[in-house]
């Protein structure tokens, strides 16, 4: 197994640092003169020229790179050009605040999403699982900035529940800090929960139908031991898959959540940069969030080799 | 999804003999087909003629709530959101389809190059597709759109680059199967090129997991246009796409409600249109779900 750690591990450090050229590349190829994106196109050609120097725009692409990759290898992710401040303290603190809005919902969706999907699964035909089919079709196409703003306008505004947008630190008292939280992480889950339900039922009812399953109740093992001894964790194989694609869903949702709610998380942050055209701070943010996203993946693939021994045993392919 | 769900591939039905084909009624493919139709309708009656003017402003008849000559009220420069919504129909349907449209042409050919080559073209399309796949989706599109002005074409490309790397694997994996086959196999003992066997042999055989795939990623992809959309990195105002218009109305929800209600649920009927047809296409295509 250790060796199988190894091998994945060195993995993601290649695919985080393939992508950090794909991201450089990005920013500093596509078309459009940063300074001037930056200055707005009446600037004077001064301001563009000191611009450019501060920048070290006018150093060659390769040691652009090096200087940038340099940095983030010593703890410098940067100055955020807007804030001028630097970058590495801003995206910490926002990336605290997504963990907490990230994590509550992905707990929700993934302990909600199997439970119910088991249910549903076991209870093949019946009114509650024909309601959450149905409920499945249209949660998973509902846009969750649409649920956001219906969600703000019958608890914020009709009902007066719950505040309708930002954040209170925890020092405000724990209540005002988790009434901030409940509707973004609601509307985070809602639709992840129908999609890892349906397919965990899909998963469910494929293992129900498999011959070691009849086997198991042929020698008249109980019902519920033939359940969590041998269906669920077998279904649960696909179901990590599926939990570790919704993950980038949900940094997706993060983006737009935290946007609509005006909460002051990582995903904001990036709109942010975007809106100023602050290209340090956008670098620095996205590889932050595809380093996050390479090792939720590695944890679905050693989840799913600790339960599946073929894996952890497999040569390198 | 892999080519062996589709036991009958290399057989004689043709795809449109499958689709059109009476194997059993499908309820999906048909009220998810007909609620479509409906929708696109309705988009193109959008481009010609609307009840109103959709960029006139009315000052004097500014957030007013629906009404018999306002079904779905007014926003807050009186513009009559119903025809604002019926013109920014096409833009939601063209940035769903135009994206799947992107990802078939550019990934459907790399695809079938990295199956039939076994050398460094090989390697370098399927390492570049691993490379595309290890950014979180919504982060490809961000880059994109972020340093560039913002437009519909962009958003169309941007997402549609999305799920380039799930169109190579998938249409690698079937052209692989479809590879050892007899009839290949009896295209290469003809002394048929490459070329040839790819385009008459690999591809007609290859379509229907690929259209199913699209079929159930267009959701994702009018999804994640609308989104871009929503945070402003798609078409720009005045035009009235869906997800713009729906950040638009977010100043005015306590006012005016129906100004982000109404696109978001005709955006909500689209998705589950287009959801529901697709599911009902891969159940007419593939047996093995059905």
């Amino acid at each position: 197994m250790s060796a199988y750690v190894a091998r994945r591990l060195l993995g993601v450090v290649l695919v985080v640092l393939a992508t950090s050229v794909l991201i450089f590349a990005i920013v500093h190829i596509l078309p459009g003169n940063v300074a001037y994106a930056i200055l707005g196109e009446y600037a004077t050609p001064a301001a563009v020229a000191t611009l450019q120097e501060r920048l070290g725009l006018n150093d060659p692409l390769w040691l652009q790179y090096w200087h940038w990759l340099s940095g983030i290898l010593h703890g410098q992710m940067g100055q955020s050009l807007v804030m001028d401040r630097p970058a590495g303290p801003l995206i910490l603190d926002a990336l605290g605040r997504s963990a907490i809005l990230a994590g509550s919902a992905f707990v929700i969706v993934a302990s909600g999403g199997i439970a119910l999907g088991v249910h549903a699964a076991t209870h093949q035909g019946h009114v509650s699982d024909r309601v959450m089919t149905l409920a499945q079709f249209v949660f998973i196409a509902v846009p969750d900035f649409f649920w956001a703003i219906l969600a703000v306008v019958v608890f914020a505004s009709w009902l007066n529940w719950l505040p309708a947008t930002g954040y209170a630190p925890s020092a405000d008292g724990l209540l005002a800090w988790a009434s901030h939280l409940v509707l973004p992480v609601i509307v985070l889950s809602i639709g992840l929960l129908a999609h890892v339900s349906r397919l965990t039922r899909a998963a469910m009812l494929e293992v129900l139908r498999s011959r070691y399953v009849l086997m198991a109740r042929a020698k008249g093992m109980s019902e519920r031991r033939v359940l969590w001894r041998h269906a669920v964790p077998n279904a649960m194989l696909p179901t990590i898959t599926i939990l570790a694609i919704d993950f980038g869903l949900l940094i997706g949702g993060v983006v737009v959540v935290e946007t609509v709610f005006a909460y002051p998380g990582l995903g904001r942050l990036l709109v942010f940069a975007i809106e100023h055209r602050d290209l340090p701070l956008l670098q620095a943010g996205m590889l932050v969030l595809t380093t996050i996203y390479a090792l939720a993946n590695l944890a679905a693939d050693l989840g799913y080799a600790a339960l599946n021994p073929r894996i952890r045993y497999r040569t390198a392919a | 999804m892999d080519h062996r769900a589709f036991p009958d591939a290399a057989g004689t039905n043709t795809l449109r003999r499958r689709i059109l084909g009476s194997r059993g009624g499908n309820s999906a493919l048909l009220f998810g087909g007909l609620a479509l139709a409906v929708l696109a309708i309705a988009a193109i009656v959008g481009l010609w003629y609307t009840p109103y003017d959709p960029t006139g402003f009315a000052v004097r008849l500014r957030l007013a709530a629906p009404s018999l000559a306002h079904p779905f009220g007014t926003d807050e420069f009186g513009r009559d959101v119903l025809s604002r919504v019926l013109t920014g129909a096409h833009l939601s349907l063209a940035i769903g389809f135009g994206a799947m449209l992107v990802s078939l042409a550019l990934g459907v050919p790399l695809g079938l190059l990295a199956a039939f080559d076994r050398g460094w073209v090989s390697t370098a399309i399927m390492r570049g597709a691993d490379l595309m796949i290890s950014l979180p989706p919504i982060l490809l599109g961000l880059l994109i759109l972020a340093v560039t002005p913002p437009n519909l074409g962009k958003t169309v490309l941007a997402v549609g680059l999305v799920y380039v790397p799930i169109l190579v694997r998938l249409s690698r994996a079937v052209a692989l199967g479809l590879l050892e086959e007899d009839f290949v196999q009896a295209a290469r003992a003809r002394g048929e090129g490459a070329a040839s066997i790819l385009a008459r042999e690999i591809l007609p055989n290859a379509w229907p997991p690929i259209i199913v795939e699209c079929g159930l990623r267009v959701t994702f992809a009018i999804l994640l246009g609308a989104s871009l959309s929503f945070l402003g990195l798609g078409p720009q105002p005045p035009s009235s796409e869906w997800g713009l218009m729906i950040a638009e109305s977010r100043e005015f929800l306590a006012q005016a409600p129906w100004m982000g209600l109404a696109p978001g649920l005709c955006l909500c009927a689209l998705l589950v249109a287009v959801n529901v047809a697709g599911e009902g296409l891969r159940a007419r295509l593939d047996p093995s779900h059905a």
